[in-house]
């Protein structure tokens, strides 16, 4: 699957197909919005610091929703914000990405029966494409999740979409 | 620096009738009851007294004292009585070194409390937090709007013991 493996020995040519190329592409640098909402947050930014390296996998966060490809809703998502969060998801170009970060945005969170405030789940304002469970969840975790989004854009295809 | 009993003393021999019980043998700190009407011309006495100058609100926030009451009629229905709403006032004297508790409270169907913004300029947000969170009123103050929930929110204030959360909110659903 990888675009190096047809490669010609004796030439400057690869042949691949324009689906894997661009695929390759997108998953190889996901810029990802310059946002954080609460402790997931922190995490977050440690996860972009230089013990866990978020940059190797091409992830930068960018300081605008109209530059980046990825938003991490990390963190508790109350109604107010809720909003805002919805107009940076539609200021973003497609193809656009959202990774949901912390038992918060999944689903509530500790928030869930008492939270007046809190949205239960951000997938009820924007479209999800991966969860990631933990409460904040570590590093590690959600480096796991960024890897199984690249996972999915790795199977995407202009023919068909979301074939994964 | 006095003691909760020579301050209480002090008020209530200079404004009698709007100076209520004072409250001790609690687990918290004691308190002094006071007329929601008059609480700005006695925290003005409190502030610029020689012997008191209270130049510091540390605190000012709202409460729903859960005293509503079901009443039962003669023809057996029930009746519900809304119970009060209090605005408890921490402050203290950084030059004399004393503290004190106020509580104003006030019905729950004209929650209506004299603002003391204009006294201590910190009391600005902690009113607007106590009209979000319970819709007490402050009277004279200059910004009364919400400010933590959302300035279109329609569905009442949250922390109070009868509030409901509405089914949606923008188009989104609320409840879990």
């Amino acid at each position: 699957m990888g675009l190096l493996d047809q490669q010609f020995a004796d030439d400057n040519i690869v042949i691949t197909k324009v689906d894997d190329l661009l695929n390759w592409a997108r998953l190889s640098s996901l810029w990802q919005v310059g946002f954080g909402l609460a402790c997931c947050a922190i995490e977050m930014m440690a996860t972009s610091a230089s013990h866990y390296d978020f940059d190797r996998f091409g992830v930068i966060p960018r300081a605008s929703p109209r530059q980046a490809d990825i938003i991490i809703i990390s963190g508790t998502v109350t109604l107010k914000m809720a909003t805002r969060i919805k107009r940076l998801y539609e200021q973003m170009p497609d193809p656009k990405y959202v990774i949901s970060m912390g038992s918060c945005s999944n689903c509530g969170g500790p928030y869930w029966e008492h939270g007046y405030h809190v949205l239960k789940g951000i997938d009820r304002v924007i479209p999800v494409d991966v969860y990631v469970p933990g409460c904040p969840p570590r590093p590690e975790a959600l480096l796991e999740g960024l890897l199984k989004l690249q996972e999915k854009i790795r199977n995407e295809s202009l023919v068909k979409k979301d074939v994964a | 620096m006095k003691s909760h009993e020579e301050i209480y003393n002090l008020l209530k021999e200079k404004f009698g009738d709007a100076i209520g019980q004072s409250i001790t043998n609690l687990p918290v700190e004691s308190f002094i009851e006071v007329s929601p009407l008059k609480i700005h011309e006695i925290s003005y006495f409190l502030r610029d007294d020689n012997e008191l100058l209270f130049d510091n609100l540390m605190l000012l926030s709202g409460l729903d004292d859960m005293n509503d009451k079901k009443v039962k009629q003669e023809d057996g229905s029930i009746v519900d009585v809304p119970g009060t709403l209090s605005v408890v006032y921490h402050i203290e004297s950084t030059s004399l070194r004393h503290k004190i508790v106020l509580k104003c409270s006030c019905p729950k169907d004209k929650p209506e409390v004299e603002s003391v913004n204009s006294i201590w300029r910190s009391a600005d947000w902690n009113e607007r937090e106590a009209y979000d969170m319970f819709g007490i009123i402050f009277l004279n103050h200059p910004d009364l709007r919400r400010i933590l929930m959302p300035y279109d929110w329609e569905h009442g204030f949250p922390l109070r013991k009868d509030y409901k959360n509405p089914e949606f909110y923008q188009g989104m659903k609320v409840p879990y």
